[in-house]
């Protein structure tokens, strides 16, 4: 039996990836989540900025909205949407989280629709700023369980580019170079993209997850790197700054 | 080639092409010369600008008009304005649905909006989706064409700078610039492939400051969303604000002044006129009743006694205020606001 579950795994995965030098733009929730905790460990110097306009802020507690008065709490700046987006294109921004409810094999994500655009069976809110940030920033992140729905092929709206249909496709439509999806960290692995095809690799799968489970919860052909790693569990440090100080109310960690 | 001898300018020896990769109808006219015209013919008078908001309300935005509202969705919205445009039962708005979310679902909530410019709908960030409004895009009542964030904030931008057009990086070679209503074009210096989106010049806009003197000069605290470059899209300006200070205040820090006089049109002082919205360093978002608001849309006719309750049978602002807690509850977001409750 693990001391932690799948979402404390996924937030401390995440963090590891923040760098103290580096610069993201974070929404709510497990993102948030997985900045602040990176904040409070190896990044203390990580800068944090919020598409609403907040940047640097020492985060006391998680945001609900990304334009809320505590993504700018001790901030260094409190400015305007435009800044941020211009900050992104002009190639200021390491890193973003997006969310999605369908991801296919290039990393392309759906947070528009379900069914036909007129008629929608189901109506999702839609880009807010994550194509804006999927196109803009250099590397793109996902935190997300994963079932065979969620990471299928039939993906039914591109809403936010990953790879669109492969290597160059960015570029040839109009993206800034180098940009694109760089690790999507689920409940079962860390993926990361090939390359040569720019498809989704397994790179690790976490302490008892087999190969199997994690090819059975996806809908399309995975690519394996060369070595899959097992993923190293939250140190008992993490867990408790996650607990204690980054979501004691559990509004994140609680969902699992 | 070194650096000084380079010239930049002839890269762009190659033929135009424009590319009409949006597919989706422009709800508004994005000529800027039309822009011009409305904009040339404004008086430059600085005049008390005073009212109240039932009167800008009916005077300042007709049934059909396309609507922008200021903020950010669930902080600083002009909640006063959105309820009143609910009360007068306004019909058939054009909405920009630039980050918005209580904001929509208020106007959502009054059957107010035909078409919207989504680039955020439906949802309330952390705290779910709203199930009527989700309803009114799925039932096809309201006409939705797609972009983002920033394309829409420079949509805004275009038409502050008085343009038509503005070029970016974004959305493009995806299914979001295929249902936006934008264009490709090459860039005339390097070539290279640009999204052009169209300037948006709303018909009217409200937004919500923290103060403003009586010619709408005024100051807002902490982050400005896209709210500087609204201001000047406009083609008319409803201001609320938090309170009304004099000319020499605003004369005595100029520097703080973030919106003109001459792009308002009607100033309005509404105290706690963003709640329950969060309204920066004055109160925080009261999620109480916005999750009560998410939960009661569930059922059409508690939803129903609920909009009669907190809209339809209140005067204005105050009275919504006071079925809310009133001033106590303001005080409890105040105390939430500066973090002294430790949470």
């Amino acid at each position: 039996m693990s001391n932690y579950n799948g979402m404390e795994l996924m937030i401390c995965l995440a963090s590891r990836y923040l760098e103290d030098d580096g610069s993201v733009v974070v929404g709510t929730g497990a993102p948030c989540a997985a900045a602040m905790l990176a904040q409070r460990t190896r990044a203390p110097k990580l800068m944090v900025m919020f598409e609403a306009g907040g940047i640097g802020p020492r985060l006391p507690s998680m945001p609900i909205s990304v334009g809320d008065s505590r993504t700018y709490y001790k901030g260094l700046l409190t400015t305007s949407m435009p800044e941020i987006m211009e900050a992104c294109q002009k190639g200021m921004v390491d890193y973003t989280f997006l969310g999605g409810a369908q991801i296919d094999m290039y990393g392309n994500i759906n947070s528009t629709i379900i069914g036909d655009y007129d008629r929608p069976k189901v109506r999702f809110p839609g880009s807010g700023g994550a194509n804006d940030l999927a196109s803009l920033c250099v590397k793109t992140m996902m935190i997300t369980p994963q079932d065979k729905n969620r990471f299928t092929n039939d993906i039914e709206f591109i809403t936010s580019p990953g790879y669109l249909t492969g290597k160059g496709a960015r570029e040839a439509a109009g993206l800034p170079p180098g940009g694109g999806p760089y690790k999507i960290i689920t409940n079962l692995a860390v993926l990361g993209f090939d390359e040569e095809t720019c498809r989704m690799r397994v790179e690790m799968i976490h302490p008892g997850i087999t190969r199997e489970q994690v090819i059975e919860n996806t809908g399309f052909e995975l690519l394996w790197a060369p070595e899959v790693l097992e993923s190293e569990p939250p140190s008992e440090e993490e867990l408790e700054i996650l607990r204690k100080d980054v979501d004691p109310r559990r509004l994140i960690i609680g969902r699992g | 080639m070194s650096k000084s001898n380079t010239d930049y300018h002839a890269a762009g020896d190659q033929e135009v092409v424009y590319k009409k990769v949006g597919t989706r109808r422009l709800f508004s006219n994005p000529d800027a010369d039309e822009a011009r015209d409305h904009f040339t013919s404004q008086s430059r008078r600085m005049v008390d600008k005073t009212t109240t908001v039932k009167d800008a309300v009916a005077n300042l935005i007709s049934d059909g008009d396309y609507f922008a509202a200021g903020g950010f969705g669930s902080n600083r919205i002009p909640a006063a304005v959105l309820h009143e445009i609910v009360r007068q039962k306004k019909k058939n708005l054009g909405f920009a649905g630039h980050t918005s979310t209580h904001d929509m679902q208020i106007l959502i909530a009054g059957k107010c909006i035909d078409r919207c410019d989504a680039a955020y709908v439906v949802g309330l960030e952390a705290r779910g989706l709203s199930k009527n409004a989700r309803k009114a895009f799925e039932n096809g009542d309201i006409e939705a064409t797609e972009w983002s964030n920033a394309t829409l904030a420079w949509r805004y931008k275009a038409a502050a700078m008085g343009l038509s057009f503005l070029p970016a990086r974004s959305i493009l070679g995806t299914d979001t610039v295929k249902y936006s209503a934008a264009m490709e074009v090459p860039c005339p210096f390097t070539g290279k492939p640009y999204v052009a989106v169209p300037a948006l010049y709303p018909d009217v806009a409200a937004i919500h400051v923290h103060c403003s003197d009586i010619y709408g000069n005024c100051q807002i605290k902490g982050i400005s969303i896209s709210d500087l470059d609204l201001a000047r899209a406009a083609k008319k300006l409803i201001l609320t604000t938090e309170r009304i200070i004099h000319n020499d205040e605003i004369r005595r820090e100029p520097h703080l002044t973030v919106i003109p006089y001459y792009e308002v049109d009607a100033v309005i002082e509404v105290p706690y006129g963003a709640y329950p919205s969060n309204m920066a360093y004055e109160y925080f978002t009261d999620e109480d009743h916005i999750t009560e608001w998410l939960n009661t849309e569930k059922d059409e006719k508690a939803f129903q006694e609920f909009l009669d309750k907190n809209i339809y049978n209140c005067k204005n602002h105050w009275e919504y205020l006071e079925v809310n807690g009133g001033l106590e509850k303001i005080n409890e977001l105040r105390i939430q606001e500066n973090l002294s409750d430790k949470v």
